[in-house]
């Protein structure tokens, strides 16, 4: 007689989510899982987390009114979350300090990475230099070269960044070579994986660090406007930023919550990363989500102008949001993104990391049909320094 | 079902399917039996095999590129199970390609095919429900691996959920070839008999005869794996198929001559 097995429910959203990786890994999931859930109760860990967001990273980071943007498009009141204003320049910080607290107590001294802009690569090697752990981060080539200039911010802080070759050489297969490292040194090394994806627990765990952003959001909003916001607007590439602004807003059921993906440069397999219009359920990375394969099951390539949103899946969450209707999602293409950060450039005096210039595309689409009693609340996930290269030639700013 | 051991140790052979193509393949799966494979690992190609070295990452992603799928396995298997009936064929894949053909269409195939066992890299038992379902449905034995850092607990729900055999992973790490094997293989295979009667391969990182007979003096059977992809990749593919032969042979000291083929 062959025995039954339970299929476990820890670590789901609907049918999405899950832990769907090689058996060597497990254990550490587990004592992460566990290590998490103890820090949870620990009032030391949240005193730890919450001076270090506040006094290294500069929470909290203000909510402000864009006054000429919002005049230009002559529609719903425009407010700005601030998470380009963080210490290393993204929201992704957010998520490292809590989780290289984590692997203190854990008693991990070195940690590893995947990294596709470069953000969350910064980040961790950040926080690595901070608390004095070894940091090794896997980032596509084609990343590397498109975001340079954090290759050198990881190099400064002390990291080792290892270059990927394989497949599209971008976040995908960083992520693969980072879970061959950590498969072979998982009794050593922590995964500080950088968005709401992999097996569980990431990307409950790594939502709940960034829950920080909606938070803050909802209080900033009520004590301004003493209402809540029409809408709430957030790129997407796995979804750790936009996850982290809508989630408290989430009981706030006329609170529209729009994720927003790369539309690429076309609506073809390979030419963008929309997920939901373009994929379909499966498998990628440890996780259970929508995913661009073709009709074999073979994941697909994938383009956008913003390394951050080039990826083919989506944190596991934002699938069961977006089946369930409460979270819409919609896409802005290379073009409209572009044109949307030298829009926010040029009316308000910040420049938005191409990524978040993704959510500013899908305001300046939306604003016009709305009313001024309507509000519209953008999170700015990351400034835009490290893009000034690719702005420089898409823009034309050479001045020659 | 045929997954058995005519020798001692057994040998389970990997190899991926559609590298470098399909015809070969076929010729490699034949003169790996005929020269001592107990079970065939037929390995669908997957763009994301984060669990391989990068012996097997290269041969998926030939195989992937000349367009080899899941359909192409399954008929490769169907046709060795007509030529060869005695051998074990397992089907070894990562998840996704199974979702996208259907689980249940992918099970009803196997078992039409003539398929003996399914092995996905990155299935665990806790989330086995349905996949096992469906696996008996269709009598095809589930095996799971068994990693050194699996604790007491999960190695007893790993033999209880597996058919056929149970596959300890020798180390940590990704498939790929080592100059040695560490002592993790053999403390793991005792830890395993306390929980099941299954016999027991012992796979990641063999590639000599040494190995394989120090393999055999604790285990029940050893999973070459990359260690043939490279010798397909090094022979090219008018002399994979004697490549192999050798190779396979050669594991064994050359105790056991390759075959006379069928006809």
């Amino acid at each position: 007689m062959a025995a039954t097995v339970t299929s476990r429910v820890a670590g789901r959203f609907g049918p999405y989510g899950g832990r769907y990786v090689p058996e060597t890994l497990v254990a550490a999931l587990d004592e992460l899982e566990h290590a998490y859930a103890e820090a949870q109760t620990d009032p030391d860990f949240h005193l730890k987390l919450d001076s270090l967001l506040r006094d290294y990273a500069g929470r909290p980071t203000p909510l402000y009114f864009a006054p000429r943007l919002t005049e230009s498009l002559g529609g719903a009141k425009i407010y700005l979350k601030r998470e380009d204003l963080l210490h290393t320049g993204a929201h992704k910080i957010n998520n490292c300090l809590g989780q290289a607290l984590l692997a203190v107590r854990m008693g991990k001294k070195r940690i590893i990475a995947e990294t596709g802009a470069g953000q969350h690569g910064v980040a961790t090697a950040t926080v690595c230099a901070l608390f004095g752990l070894d940091c090794v981060v896997y980032m596509g080539e084609e990343d590397m070269r498109r975001q340079e200039l954090n290759v050198y911010r990881m190099r400064m802080l002390g990291a080792e960044v290892r270059g990927v070759s394989s497949g599209s050489r971008t976040l995908k297969d960083a992520i693969n070579e980072a879970m061959r490292d950590w498969v072979t040194n998982v009794r050593t090394t922590h995964y500080l994986l950088g968005s709401v994806l992999g097996a569980h627990p990431y990307p409950t765990m790594v939502r709940d660090f960034h829950r920080v952003i909606g938070r803050e959001a909802r209080v900033q909003i009520l004590e301004k406007e003493n209402r809540l916001p029409t809408a709430i607007i957030a790129c997407v590439g796995g979804g750790s930023n936009a996850i982290g602004a809508f989630y408290e807003f989430i009981p706030d059921k006329d609170v529209r919550l729009i994720g927003v993906e790369a539309g690429g440069r076309g609506s073809a397999l390979g030419e963008h990363a929309a997920r939901f219009s373009g994929g379909s359920p499966g498998v990628l990375q440890g996780t259970y989500s929508y995913v661009l394969q073709d009709d074999n099951g073979q994941i697909a390539l994938t383009h956008s102008v913003s390394a951050g949103l080039d990826y083919a899946s989506i944190g596991p969450e934002h699938a069961a949001l977006h089946d369930s209707g409460r979270a819409e999602y919609t896409s802005a293409t290379d073009t409209e993104a572009l044109d949307a950060t030298l829009r926010l450039a040029r009316t308000e005096g910040i420049i938005p990391a191409l990524e978040s210039a993704h959510a500013v595309a899908e305001c300046l689409r939306l604003a016009p049909s709305l009313t001024p009693r309507d509000i519209l609340l953008v999170n700015i996930s990351g400034r835009g320094d490290k893009d000034m290269g690719i702005l420089a030639r898409e823009l034309h700013l050479s001045g020659a | 079902m045929p997954i058995r051991f005519a020798s001692k140790p057994g040998l389970v052979a990997y190899i991926t399917v559609g590298d470098p193509d399909l015809a070969t393949t076929h010729n490699i799966a034949i003169a790996a039996i005929d020269a001592g494979a107990d079970v065939l690992e037929l390995g669908v190609p997957f763009s994301d095999p984060l669990a391989d070295g990068p012996v097997i990452q290269r041969a998926s992603e030939r195989a992937v590129k000349n367009g080899t799928r899941l359909h192409d396995v399954l008929a490769l298997a169907a046709a060795l199970r007509l030529e060869r009936p005695q051998t074990g064929l397992i089907i070894f894949t990562y998840y996704n390609p199974v979702l996208r053909f259907g689980l249940e269409n992918f099970c009803a195939a196997a078992e039409q095919a003539g398929v003996d066992g399914v092995l996905v890299t990155d299935m665990i038992v806790e989330e086995a429900g349905d996949y096992l379902a469906a696996l008996h449905r269709h009598r095809l034995a589930p095996i799971f691996l068994a990693a050194p850092t699996s604790p007491d607990d999960r190695l007893e729900r790993i033999c209880a959920a597996s058919q056929g055999f149970v596959y300890a992973i020798s180390r940590l790490g990704i498939t790929g070839t080592r100059a040695s094997l560490e002592s993790d293989a053999e403390q793991l295979v005792r830890r395993l008999r306390r929980f099941t009667k299954l016999p027991i391969a012992v796979g990641f990182g063999i590639s000599n005869p040494e190995q394989f007979a120090a393999v055999g003096e604790f285990a029940d059977a050893a999973a070459i794996g990359s260690a043939l992809v490279a010798t397909i990749e090094q022979a090219g593919p008018k002399d994979a198929p004697s490549s192999i032969a050798r190779f396979i042979s050669g594991l064994r000291g050359g105790i056991r001559e390759p075959a006379v083929p069928a006809r």
